[in-house]
């Protein structure tokens, strides 16, 4: 799953048009996106994944760590039951398997949203920057991107949390800089025409600094962008962390992560417990549904040529 | 199957294949073989090597000892059995072993030589093979031993010669009771000397590799699988009835168990927890013999370890707040033993000392925890902070969670630690930076002195820096004592009371076995099998 | 065109130094080293060790030789785990298998990928198209290390149809379930661009002018339409290619094929440098060489792109 580089260079071009007035492009998009079946369901499923992970241990009997000796080693007490308050089951453990849900929900998404973030602002500010300077600037910077993207990634990243070790922050910054390269090189590319306009012209000649111009004229046009490629970064990040959790790099227990739920549960669903892979898998696939669509659906609002 | 194969195969079994097979010692008579005399054998992990001299790991032993013969082997209970060395003469001070060798042949029809056991031993000891089992040889109180691994002296003062042909000569630095027993190891097997020195260290690909025992190699393809077969050239191939092996690494046991249900691999080990519902499934494959490994919490009383780990109350009551019986009933359930003791209960001639906590109930090991950390000086307005470490392991994991949890009713806030293997070995042998870690140890020999030198103050395997008097001293006299039983048992005596470590469960070796398969030694607590003496069974 | 790809192949030198100077650098700050094992070794042998494989040389030193031999010699140095192994014989007999298994799954996502994505914009909104749509979501949102296990189950437990890993170069029954786990969601990407940019360029212009001027409806796709809808496909295929590679980890730890996807994790962990380095410049070198081969493709269907 990769995103689609064509589409959001005529997003980044449809959106920074000089016809466009600011006010009516957004208007028009509100009005597509929320006539667009999809993008709404999207939107839905999203809401209740993050109410979930809100208030989830709201209504959980057990905590995420605790474990229910109960029923622990027992695969005929330990699914899913309303009178145990298991709602969703035990996992191995004898863990509450509605609780480390909601958690796992809460760090899958939390890697996601971080993740994705770190990725669109280093993205941008690279690339805004290399474009609006140009010259050997912009060619040494966008040379060095070059290189970065000859390097394979997932390695880069196995390596670091086998340096430093697994800590959640590790996880945000490595999935984060995995993924800013393309976003540099879409905003570099549409810096490069906003700043012959006039406007921007007109700014420079009056002697505003160089970084106020860019704050203030190149990266307003660049929303769109920037929110269509967080959006579906979003899943891009989750399933990052979901592989890096099978490999057994992921976040320390007792914290866990939908990608380490689903990992545990596939590797035992042959053995009758099938709701310790059938839950995880569950919140994960509408999550990412969520992001997905919600993405597609932002991106065909403000770049409506297609439809 | 390739036709050339099938066509040999089919010659085999019309050739007078029969009576051969009737023959052999180890099949009772009367028992229908099958037609396709081959074993597949899981590996956890691929092998480093498959030279002797480098070889580290008890999987690597296992394969090795299908492709070598050294001086002895173990009978189906784990008592010593002649290979290589058909009579030895000990000298009075048991200083000095002489072997006489058997009239054996390397598998390209050179005469395997004392000279070669000479070369090897001293291949294993030389700085420039830099084998990580040197120590081995150190050990096993060989002569020089220890100025040679330091390059000090050459290796020809190492103390080993070859008398003649089939005479080796020994000589140790200080006599050890159980030296005999250590000659079952890899390590010390013999080498072809020739082709080591032809090929360097590529003599041990498929093309080149030469040994000296039942099988040897077809391929290794490293992650995929080892391949062996049948040496015609052994002297006694007439008894051999396997022909074919193969060892394929899976690390996963839920894979790996996929893919014994698959017909796909003869022997697997369960995962934890799946014991019980196999058995019930597979009555005529499931097992669950001892095996000579210890698992256990280790303690750090060093300069790095936290203040509260060097009072020995506190360290009494985390071992007894730990519940080893839902470790074992509710969580690995195949068939392994409380220990309360850091020897496997089923080594050779030990008796474990009297220990009290380990006949008390559930209740009263807490209650006496709590007591004991209150004297202390620990309880919820100061709790006891401590840090758990393990490597990255779905066992271990599922273990610390659940030592975490019964601290946790102590009063005890334990924070887990997961790290990966080379982190988490540099952290506890070489940094000595860890609370608590998970460790185990597996017998080197069937002997409980395997068990017992980690925890001496020399050892470099003694990761929680503990060190005391009395338990060094009965150890240095064990190796002279006429009984060294009594000093073992008085060593665990020690470990009880002052609690370095919390010793946790003895292992098994929870498996499954085609149930075709027969001639698996059960009752060796090592688990050193050889294919040599098993056979498959016609359906 | 020929000064391009210099170029670019000029680049590619500074490119894989930074690459191997920085994993090196890396790896040698992970705590543990090659020989930590878990019986202690005592201090001499160590000593032995190190001397053995150049480890008690400066770093810079180690390097300098490192890449001393990679240049003249073509020579990775010994495995640092496998002992009796060297570099080049771990990739020789990994590579193959990789570069197997990964080809066959890149042509197979191509494929389908393609056809089924054209087939779903020439059908639009028709049930065909829907099916089309909702597999290449389903695909693209459930992880690999979920699918192996399925597969495995339905085909090897279940069928008895496949076996449930290992490889063999002559029996093509051992790739199947590899190629299948590792190109689904490519596939379903692959399918999901080519369909889009086809409704694009079916509702352009020049298409319909083709379609005015009455030319029948398969020309018009084969000859007009195929060629400018791959545009964005082929961009993809570049980091596709590469992420294929690298997601054959979960291949090779699944069905225990022996690539080097494993090899790469196994030497990481085991502080196997030399292993490490050796799969990071193949890999370092294969991304370059694939994305400069998909830009003189794009060039060579878009003669719009300038050198």
């Amino acid at each position: 799953m990769v995103i689609d580089q064509s589409k959001m260079a005529s997003l980044a071009e449809a959106t920074s048009r000089e016809d466009v007035a600011g006010r009516s492009l957004w208007a028009d998009a509100r009005r597509r996106f929320f006539h667009n079946k999809a993008a709404i369901f999207g939107l839905g499923l999203l809401i209740f994944v993050v109410l979930f992970a809100l208030f989830g241990n709201w209504i959980a009997a057990w905590n995420n760590s605790d474990i229910d000796y109960n029923v622990m080693g027992d695969v005929t007490l330990s699914g899913p039951s309303f009178a145990n308050g298991h709602y969703f089951g035990v996992d191995d453990l004898g863990r509450d398997l509605f609780a480390r849900t909601v958690q796992g929900t809460q760090i899958s998404l939390l890697v996601g949203v971080i993740g994705s973030l770190i990725a669109v602002v280093v993205g941008t500010v690279y690339g805004a920057v290399s474009g609006y300077f140009g010259g050997r600037v912009d060619g040494f910077m966008m040379r060095l991107v070059d290189i970065l993207l000859a390097i394979p990634y997932m390695f880069v990243l196995i390596l670091l949390l086998v340096i430093y070790g697994r800590s959640i922050g590790m996880l945000f910054v490595g999935v984060g800089l995995i993924s800013w390269l393309e976003m540099s090189r879409i905003v570099r590319g549409q810096t490069l025409t906003l700043k012959n306009r006039e406007y921007v012209e007109a700014a420079r000649a009056i002697g505003v600094p160089a970084l106020t111009i860019i704050r203030r004229h190149i990266l307003p046009n660049l929303v769109g962008v920037v929110v269509v490629f967080a959006t579906l970064l979003v899943p891009l990040m989750i399933l990052t962390e979901s592989f890096i959790s099978f490999l057994g790099l992921g976040v320390q227990e007792p914290q866990t992560s939908l990608g380490a739920l689903i990992s545990e549960g596939a590797g035992t669903m042959n053995y009758g417990t099938l709701w310790q892979l059938a839950f995880p898998l569950f919140f994960f696939i509408i999550t990412l549904f969520g992001f997905y669509f919600v993405g597609d659906g932002l991106r065909d609002a403000l770049d409506p040529k297609e439809r | 199957m390739k036709p050339l194969i099938a066509i040999s195969a089919i010659a085999l079994m019309l050739g007078g294949a029969a009576p051969v097979f009737a023959q052999s010692s180890h099949v009772p008579a009367g028992t229908k073989l099958a037609k396709d005399q081959s074993f597949t054998y899981w590996l956890q992990d691929d092998l480093k090597t498959l030279d002797p001299d480098l070889s580290t790991s008890k999987d690597g032993n296992d394969v090795l000892q299908q492709m070598f013969d050294g001086l002895y082997q173990q009978d189906d209970h784990g008592n010593l059995v002649p290979a290589m060395a058909e009579s030895f003469d000990v000298s009075d001070d048991k200083l000095t072993y002489t072997f006489h060798l058997r009239d054996e042949k390397w598998s390209n029809g050179d005469p395997v030589t004392a000279q070669d056991f000479v070369y090897a031993w001293q291949r294993l000891a030389d700085p420039k093979t830099a084998s990580e089992y040197a120590w081995y040889i150190e050990l096993m109180q060989v002569k020089n031993a220890h100025d040679v691994i330091q390059g000090d002296k050459p290796v020809s003062d190492l103390g080993v010669k070859a008398l003649d042909a089939h005479t080796l000569q020994v000589t140790l630095e200080t006599p050890i009771p159980y030296f005999r027993q250590m000659l079952v190891l890899s390590s010390t097997f013999p080498v072809p000397e020739k082709v080591v020195k032809e090929y360097g260290s590529d003599w041990t690909k498929p093309e080149h590799m030469v040994s000296n025992g039942a099988y040897t190699l077809k391929s290794w393809k490293i992650g995929e699988s080892i391949e062996m077969t049948k040496n015609d050239k052994y002297w006694d191939a007439a008894n051999t009835t396997l022909t074919d092996l193969k060892f394929i690494p899976i690390q996963d046991l839920n894979q790996a168990l996929t893919r014994y249900q698959a017909g796909e691999l003869d022997f697997v080990q369960t995962p934890a927890g799946q014991y019980p519902r196999l058995k019930d499934e597979y009555p005529d494959q499931a097992h669950a013999p001892p095996r000579s490994c210890v698992y256990a919490y280790r303690f750090n009383v060093g300069p790095n370890g936290p203040e509260a780990l060097k009072d020995v109350k506190v360290r009494q009551a985390l071992s007894y707040g730990i519940n080893r019986d839902i470790i074992i009933d509710k969580i690995l359930k195949g068939g392994q033993k409380p220990a309360y003791s850091w020897t496997h209960w089923a080594t050779a001639g030990f008796k474990a000392p009297d220990i009290a906590y380990a006949k008390w109930t559930d209740k009263e090991r807490m209650d006496k925890a709590r007591e004991l950390l209150k004297e202390a000086g620990y309880g919820p307005d100061h709790p006891l902070k401590l840090r758990i470490m393990y490597n990255t392991s779905s066992d271990h994991k599922k273990i610390a969670i659940a030592v975490q949890q019964f601290w946790k009713q102590l009063g005890v806030e334990a924070t887990l630690e997961n790290f990966e293997w080379k982190v988490y070995l540099d952290k506890l042998n070489t940094q000595h930076d860890f609370d608590v870690a998970r460790t185990a140890w597996c017998a080197d020999y069937n002997e409980a002195s395997t068990y017992l030198d980690v925890n001496t103050s020399w050892s470099d395997q003694n990761s929680g820096q503990w060190s005391n008097a009395e338990y060094d001293k009965l150890m240095k006299d064990s190796k002279t004592a006429a009984d060294p039983q009594a000093d073992y048992t008085k060593a665990e005596q020690i470990l009880a009371t002052d609690m370095p470590l919390a010793p946790i469960y003895d292992y098994s070796l929870p498996m499954l076995l085609n149930a075709h398969i027969k001639g698996y030694p059960f009752d060796n607590v090592q688990l050193n099998w050889y294919a040599k003496n098993m056979y498959r069974t016609a359906k | 065109m020929i000064v391009y790809i210099l170029k670019r192949l000029a680049i590619a030198v500074p490119t894989l130094l930074v690459l191997i100077i920085a994993s090196f650098l890396l790896m040698h700050a992970a705590p543990g080293g090659p020989f930590t094992s878990e019986r202690q070794v005592p201090p001499e042998v160590l000593a032995n060790l190190n001397a053995k494989y150049g480890l008690d040389q400066p770093l810079w030193k180690q390097i300098a030789t490192y890449l001393s031999n990679v240049v003249m010699h073509f020579d990775f140095g010994p495995s640092f785990t496998y002992k009796d192994r060297s570099v080049n014989d771990i990739i020789a007999q990994g590579f193959p298998v990789t570069l197997t298994y990964g080809s066959l799954s890149f042509i197979a996502a191509v494929l389908v990928g393609v056809s089924l994505g054209v087939t779903a914009a020439i059908k639009r909104n028709s049930w065909l198209d829907y099916f089309a749509v909702g597999i290449s979501i389903g695909a693209q949102v459930l992880p690999n290390f979920v699918m192996a296990p399925i597969l495995v189950l339905i085909f090897t437990l279940t069928l008895h149809w496949l076996p449930g890993g290992g490889w063999s170069f002559d029996d093509p029954r051992f790739w199947i379930m590899p190629v299948v786990a590792l190109s689904t969601s490519y596939m379903a990407s692959i399918a999901r661009i080519t369909r889009s940019s086809m409704l694009e360029v079916l509702n352009s212009n020049h298409i319909r002018t083709a379609r005015a001027k009455g030319l029948p409806s398969r020309k018009i796709i084969l000859r007009h339409a195929l060629k400018p809808a791959l545009l964005p496909v082929i961009s993809y295929l570049g980091p596709a290619f590469v992420s294929m590679i690298t997601g054959s980890v979960i291949v090779d730890v699944y069905f225990t094929t022996g690539g080097i996807g494993k090899s790469f994790v196994d030497s990481a962990l085991n502080r196997d440098y030399a292993v490490m380095m050796g799969i990071t410049i193949l890999l370092g070198t294969l991304t370059i060489l694939f994305n400069l081969v998909v830009d003189i493709i794009y060039g060579w269907i878009d003669p719009k792109i300038r050198y």
